[in-house]
């Protein structure tokens, strides 16, 4: 199968390149950009004047909430959002019902994510059995059953020797490890950033200190045991500088943000709507403000939807007792792109955060249009105005601020290995 | 993006009460007129007939999910002397299940057709979740949720305020004790910059006041002493039990040493002072019973205060709902 995007532009922070380029497919790779090689007929031929040729986006956190929890969604509701937002690769959370703890469990979802067939689905194994930071879990069986990282994701490290000795494991076999940096005797029971906010509601704060004490005793072990190291979800300004500080320091750390953490702050609580509730939770002006330049600096090298759907039921009610999280993982590239109106950071930045950097996070080929890559790409009309509502909701999860909004600029077509992927009948 | 406001949804297009869940973005004008008609049903409260008709046939429920026999009995007599039908509900709620559950109750309350929901709930902003989501024309009024207001308890201490020192201008304010666990000082610290005082203080430990209740407009002071100096009304609060427990706290006997109401640091306010508390109380533990007792205080007067303010606001409430039925009605009316 041949096929070749005319007339498009194409953006590729890889190569750094923008360029109204022609692009050639042959089977799953790309084969050339610019001049078709030598011998060359395409079987097919897609018109993208006036649209964006970009790499396919690539999400480091993502909930597809199953096996265990499908009334929120599942591997294919799921899977088919990220392909209509252009997610052509995404990472899943260990947290499912059973946990992602032994080979069968990260099988079986690879199993139906390739069944679906829609986004390439790398899980991240259990960093210890049930996640309950007791016991090491088979980090090497997980890794070969295809975890690209181990991770306690936001379940708590109380005992530090085990925390030790399973990054001294995971060094051992030089794997990744995914931190959620949280202290969670401070942070038990709150469920907005302890601020001006939370004090006047009333609502349960969660300090910056829950962030920063556990990021302090993650990098001092991170240091000792030299285990490649990242960091999900930062979510204060002290934490980015202290991500910052490490890196000067020489320490090899890579770093991720939640898109609503760049976008919003604690001063949408006023009205108690349970639709911002979020964990680590949306935090002040100034730490909005540092994580931007957190991401202008390098310290923070992608940008995730941190996808948690959820059924209707779990935000209706008072605000502390809500289900926290987010389903915008469809609409991450036109959300993310609000952040230039501000003039907040240019749309080559954003992409390198949604492409080449969380690749590089993962040390994974992949948020490149280069020649010889596979063919993850995306076709995207920068100006179309749409609404986000009802039928064009791919996601099972009912809980986004954004629902019924007005987005500009929508994803046309997205590709996987060559194989148009969304949409498709 | 940003969802209505607390303003839109408490007010009618008139600008009237239609729920009543926060004094956060209600004018002076609003809080003038609950106070003035309070203090019309005061002047009533001392004739033989107790009674006024301002919500026959209403159907008034106390739906409270926390107990409270004090709170829920006043609502009770207010709503009683303004002539509703009163249904006291009292719903204990797990932990686990208390979205479900409070939601399936509001639709079951619903199909009684009552007309306004008084609610008490553990979770702040409950009230908002129930004003946003039950059927429209029925009130909703805060009768304490979580840390976050309980806008009819601050009021009837500012009726008493106003009716011991007549007017809020000049006045400086000082409250004792734990700020951050409570509903009844957040909702009073809105109240009296509303009104126009000229300071509001607020003592104790770091561990009760943080620092952030500055930006709601308040002096924090973690000293008694110069906390008290000078000021015209003294606020006690209630210290619960608990607070030792969770390391807030070294012991009943250091806070009473430290920020204890007693004669003697009561004389470091201005000599006419007067003392409120909106109990129960604990004596010897915020309070010494000299004072408690004693002529500065007001504590008693508080109580028969709550009754007229609390008829205020039912009253103001029921009728902001009806002017907006009637709008509706006309206005769909018109479109036949």
């Amino acid at each position: 199968m041949k096929t070749c995007i005319k007339n498009g532009r194409i953006i590729d922070p890889s190569q750094e390149l923008d360029a109204e380029l022609d692009l050639y497919i042959e089977d799953e790779k790309i084969v050339a950009l610019g001049d078709a090689p030598a011998g060359f007929v395409a079987d097919e031929t897609i018109d993208a004047s006036g649209q964006w040729v970009l790499p396919g986006l690539i999400d480091l956190a993502v909930s597809l909430r199953e096996p265990g929890y499908t009334q929120k969604g599942n591997i294919a509701s799921e899977t088919l959002a990220a392909a209509s937002g252009g997610v052509t690769t995404l990472v899943c959370q260990p947290d499912t019902k059973p946990i992602v703890d032994t080979p069968a469990v990260a099988a079986l979802i690879q199993d139906k994510a390739f069944e679906s067939g829609r986004a390439n689905v790398l899980p991240i194994g259990a960093l210890t059995q049930g996640l309950e930071g007791k016991k090491l879990s088979n980090m090497v069986a997980l890794t070969e059953a295809g975890c690209v990282a181990v991770s306690n994701h936001r379940h708590p490290m109380v005992n530090t020797k085990v925390l030790s000795r399973a990054l001294e494991y995971a060094s051992t076999h030089d794997l990744l490890v995914i931190f959620h940096p949280d202290e969670t005797s401070l942070s038990d029971g709150g469920c907005a950033h302890e601020g001006v906010v939370s004090t006047m509601h009333g609502l349960s704060g969660i300090p910056e200190t829950a962030e920063t004490i556990a990021l302090a005793r993650d990098l001092m072990l991170i240091e000792k045991t030299k285990v490649k190291a990242h960091f999900a979800r930062l979510s204060s300004a002290k934490a980015v500088e202290m991500v910052a500080d490490a890196k000067a320091s020489g320490l090899d750390v890579t770093a991720d943000v939640a898109l609503h953490n760049l976008l919003l702050t604690d001063n949408v609580l006023s009205e108690f709507d349970g639709h911002y509730h979020v964990l680590p939770p949306l935090r002040s002006e100034d730490d909005r403000l540092t994580l931007i330049e957190g991401i202008k600096a390098g310290v923070i090298s992608a940008i995730c939807s941190d996808h948690q759907p959820h059924e209707k039921m779990a935000k209706i009610a008072p605000f502390s007792a809500t289900e926290p999280g987010m389903a915008n993982l469809e609409i991450l590239l036109p959300l993310a792109m609000t952040l230039m109106d501000e003039g907040d950071l240019d749309f080559n930045l954003l992409l390198t955060c949604l492409t080449q950097g969380p690749a590089s996070c993962l040390g994974i080929e992949a948020g490149s249009l280069s020649v010889g890559s596979y063919a993850d790409l995306v076709l995207f009309d920068s100006t179309q105005r749409w609404e986000w509502s009802g039928s064009n909701r791919k996601t099972k999860g009912q809980n986004s601020p954004w629902i019924g909004e007005n987005l500009i600029g929508k994803v046309v077509s997205t590709y996987l290995s060559g194989q148009k992927v969304f949409p498709i009948n | 993006m940003m969802r209505s406001e607390s303003r839109a949804l408490q007010l009618n297009d008139q600008g009237q009460l239609k729920h009543f869940l926060t004094l956060d973005g209600l004018d002076k004008s609003i809080l003038t007129e609950i106070l003035d008609r309070a203090d019309s049903f005061l002047s009533m409260g001392e004739q033989s007939v107790k009674k006024v008709p301002l919500l026959r046939g209403k159907t008034v429920v106390n739906l409270f999910f926390e107990n409270s026999t004090r709170t829920r009995t006043t609502f009770e007599l207010a709503a009683k002397r303004l002539s509703a039908d009163v249904i006291n509900l009292n719903i204990e709620t797990s932990a686990t299940s208390k979205g479900e559950s409070l939601l399936d109750t509001l639709q079951n309350l619903e199909a009684m057709q009552s007309d306004m929901f008084i609610v008490r709930h553990a979770d702040s902003g409950a009230p908002h979740f129930i004003a946003e989501h039950c059927t429209p024309n029925v009130a909703i009024i805060n009768a304490g949720d979580g840390r976050h207001a309980h806008p009819t308890q601050a009021m009837l201490d500012m009726l008493t305020i106003r009716r011991h020192k007549e007017k809020f201008e000049g006045l400086k304010v000082a409250i004792v004790g734990d700020i951050l666990h409570s509903r009844v000082a957040r909702s009073q610290i809105h109240a009296l910059n509303t009104l126009g005082v000229d300071e509001v203080r607020l003592i104790g430990p770091k561990t009760l006041v943080p620092e952030h209740f500055k930006e709601m407009g308040a002096e924090v002071f973690h000293e008694l002493e110069p906390g008290l100096e000078d000021v015209d009304v003294i606020i006690m609060l209630r210290l619960q039990k608990e607070r030792m427990q969770g390391a807030l706290l070294p012991s009943e006997s250091e806070f009473y040493r430290l920020y204890g109401l007693t004669e003697a640091s009561l004389a470091w306010a201005k000599p006419d002072a007067i003392v409120m508390h909106p109990g129960p109380i604990n004596r010897g533990v915020e309070i010494s019973s000299e004072v408690a007792d004693g002529e500065h205080s007001v504590i008693l007067n508080q109580v028969t205060n709550g009754i007229a303010v609390r008829m205020a606001v039912l009253s103001m409430a029921m009728s902001g709902q009806l002017q907006e039925k009637e709008q509706q009605a006309s206005s769909t009316g018109e479109t036949v």
